[in-house]
């Protein structure tokens, strides 16, 4: 799930929002059309994906972003599906979020088990190319593009979630210029399975600086003095973990960025992770499988014709926002609260669709249901709390629209 | 073509001739001819026309911005709906009236009825032009009117797109008056809107505004008439956003926001009427769980990327 985070209060990022409401703030998403080169990519990435997925069963699939297989994130780096928006001298495929959209579409409208590479693709790598150093970008970035560097965001903490600025985990500067790391991360998804972790942690001051004297760490997880349990979710599965750092020495070069200023590299970090697809698309896979099983059964009552309308119709709606939200990306914009405001809506839709769908299953008790799509629903029912969580609350991001509309 | 250059003349039009006050005595039954001729004289009834009948040949998509506009001001006569009207007539040879042309789709209440000349019914290839015979719904202080006995199904779908426009501009309205309302109505020692539970709400007025507007937008995308796929989305999510935005400005605005006085309720009443007209979020889903149906071996994804 990864960083129930950001209560986004940093002065700088908020220069736009906190000028006054005018008519007009929200106008800025319209109509977006993905370029035809674009859509031209997903023939052949189709053929990768269906050799993926071709033996995994439907209740894996739903699993959405967080279905983990390193050699299928390798697969796709080697084929140039990684690293889209970094350049080619970092070895990435130098195209732009547009791109992105279409490869990240794809992947999830199959099931594809992504995770292994999505925090690095998605965050990670956008992040070193922006804050790194010549000497990191030249490291970390060709690893990232061919999926053999997987990454994990070191936010949340026991005592920190949605107020992340109160972190406690703390790096202090030893004398050869290196770091001495202590603390501990949790909720982060992948730590057992990742190479590094992006770490959010205090290199000076105490936790009633709030935001100053935060700074971001690129931590090697094989270092000596890290401890890395996995823990369990609802469905069974392990996914994210607690990661301890017990007298953990850094080398001068982890440090990402200008020491100080890690608040202000998180939030625009967040503003990457709250605006794709992948906010509209996580119950898509359970979708599929009851229109199927609609046509199987033969049922074709205004009911159902009604649930199948409505959720259909309201995805092509948010794939629209979606989209008008990357065209602001690709415009060189950091569209924060229109992010958020999509979303807050797609994450709505996500959550909503195993209730109606679980409903309109069980509203037909005399109907077969296959124990596949019945076990499905259930894992997407039980896992959906976690959609409005990962990546900022439902409360943080309604906050965040609400400075948007000149409130408070 | 400049579209700032034909929106900033509309918008000051509208401004000039539909004031709040001017509103509420249409409603009241003063003249409409005045307001008509405004309109009429402007050359504006005839945007979608095609240039080589006459008109100023803007697409749906074009024309858009100027039908939101209409919402947005809350403008009492069938401006959206002549323009349609006329264009679809237009395109079949047929001489428009000089009067307001309200479109009938089916045996409910027509937005504007009751202010129209002419009623369109028939077919966008084949519109059909009557004289109106309305009947009042006894809705207070109505716009709209029963003229039964017409068949306009056909229409539906270019008639749902004209009122999501009206209704996402109405929207947009209504979401910049309750923000300021609540950055100016203070209780509990503060404005309302510096309560965590009252930004929540506005937070999701403002969604509903946003997944307003661009579901219209989808709908205006194909042209005149619209595919049936994107009508549906449209009016499904204008629909479903409008009763929403009613509600919360509503909520956020408290006692006066149902008073006759404050504006509030010249656009809330209209989000509720353009909801129900020509086919409720119900009806269109109905419709596009059809033609979604009719394809379940492809993935929904697909399906939307057609649509």
């Amino acid at each position: 799930m990864d960083m129930p985070t950001g209560t986004m209060r940093s002065p700088v990022h908020f220069a736009v929002q906190l000028t006054h409401f005018e008519v007009g703030l929200f106008e800025t998403l319209t109509l977006s059309r993905l370029p035809p080169e674009d859509e031209a990519l997903r023939p052949a990435l189709r053929a990768l994906i269906a050799d993926a997925i071709v033996d995994l069963p439907m209740h894996r699939r739903a699993r959405s972003w967080q279905g983990f297989d390193a050699a299928f994130s390798r697969k796709l780096g080697q084929a140039g599906y990684l690293g889209l928006s970094l350049p080619k001298e970092y070895g990435g495929v130098g195209r732009g979020p547009f791109t992105r959209f279409v490869v990240v579409e794809e992947l999830l409208s199959a099931g594809a088990p992504v995770a292994g590479h999505w925090i690095a693709d998605r965050q990670s790598g956008p992040l070193i190319l922006h804050y790194g150093t010549e000497a990191q970008r030249q490291f970390y970035l060709p690893l990232i593009s061919k999926g053999e560097a997987l990454f994990c965001i070191g936010m949340s903490e026991p005592s920190s979630g949605s107020d992340l600025a109160s972190v406690r985990s703390r790096a202090d500067r030893q004398e050869d210029g290196g770091w001495l790391l202590n603390g501990q991360k949790i909720w982060t998804t992948n730590a057992m399975h990742s190479d590094y972790m992006i770490a959010l942690v205090r290199t000076s001051g105490a936790g009633a600086d709030r935001q100053s004297g935060l700074s971001q760490l690129i931590v090697d997880l094989k270092l000596p003095g890290i401890t890395i349990r996995p823990i369990v979710d609802l469905t069974g599965d392990a996914h994210f973990a607690e990661v301890f750092f017990d007298n953990v020495p850094l080398a001068p070069d982890a440090l990402i960025g200008e020491e100080g200023q890690g608040w202000k590299q998180v939030m625009a970090e967040l503003a990457f992770e709250r605006s794709g697809p992948e906010r509209i698309y996580s119950s898509v896979v359970l979708i599929d499988a009851w229109v199927r099983h609609l046509d199987a059964v033969g049922r074709k009552d205004s009911a159902s014709l009604r649930l199948l309308g409505s959720l259909t119709a309201q995805l092509a709606v948010l794939r629209e926002m979606s989209l008008a939200v990357t065209a602001r990306l690709v415009a060189g914009e950091s569209p924060v609260v229109e992010a958020s405001l999509m979303k807050d809506l797609g994450t709505g839709f996500e959550q909503a669709v195993p209730q109606l769908i679980g409903d309109d299953l069980a509203s037909h008790p005399d109907e077969p249901v296959d124990a596949e799509l019945y076990r499905t629903l259930l894992y997407v029912t039980h896992i959906a709390p976690s959609f409005s969580l990962r990546g900022g609350t439902r409360e943080i991001l309604r906050g965040i629209i609400a400075r948007g509309l000149g409130l408070c | 073509m400049n579209m700032a250059e034909l929106i900033d003349p509309f918008a000051r039009l509208i401004e000039d001739m539909c004031t709040p006050a001017a509103i509420r005595a249409v409603e009241e039954g003063r003249d409409i001819a005045p307001m008509w001729q405004a309109f009429s004289q402007s050359g504006f009834l005839d945007a979608l026309v095609a240039e080589d009948a006459g008109g100023a040949g803007l697409s749906l998509a074009d024309a858009a911005p100027l039908i939101a506009l209409l919402g947005r001001h809350v403008v009492p006569l069938p401006v959206g709906d002549t323009m349609i009207a006329r264009a679809l007539l237009a395109g079949a040879g047929i001489t428009a009236p000089t009067g307001p042309i309200a479109i009938a789709t089916g045996n409910g209440a027509v937005p504007f009825a009751a202010m129209a000349s002419h009623i369109l019914s028939g077919s966008a290839q084949a519109p059909v032009l009557t004289e109106v015979k309305a009947e009042c719904t006894g809705v207070h202080h109505d716009t709209d009117a029963y003229t039964p006995g017409l068949a306009g199904q056909a229409l539906r779908p270019v008639a749902a797109v004209l009122r999501a426009l009206l209704i996402s501009g109405a929207a947009g309205r209504v979401m910049d008056m309750t923000v300021s309302y609540a950055n100016e109505r203070s209780q509990f020692g503060k404005p309302i809107g510096k309560q965590q539970a009252v930004q929540q709400q506005l937070s999701v007025l403002a969604e509903q505004v946003v997944a307003a507007r661009i579901a219209a937008a989808i709908g205006a995308r194909s042209g005149l008439p619209p595919r049936l796929a994107d009508a549906a989305i449209a009016k499904h999510g204008a629909s479903l956003a409008a009763a929403q935005v009613a509600a919360i400005a509503h909520a956020v605005h408290g006692a006066i926001g149902i008073s006759e006085e404050y504006d509030l309720q010249l656009l809330a009443r209209r989000l509720h009427s353009w909801r129900l007209a020509d086919g409720s979020e119900g009806y269109w889903a109905g419709v596009l769980g059809e033609l979604r149906a009719a394809e379940p071996a492809v993935p929904t994804v697909d399906f939307i990327r057609a649509a």
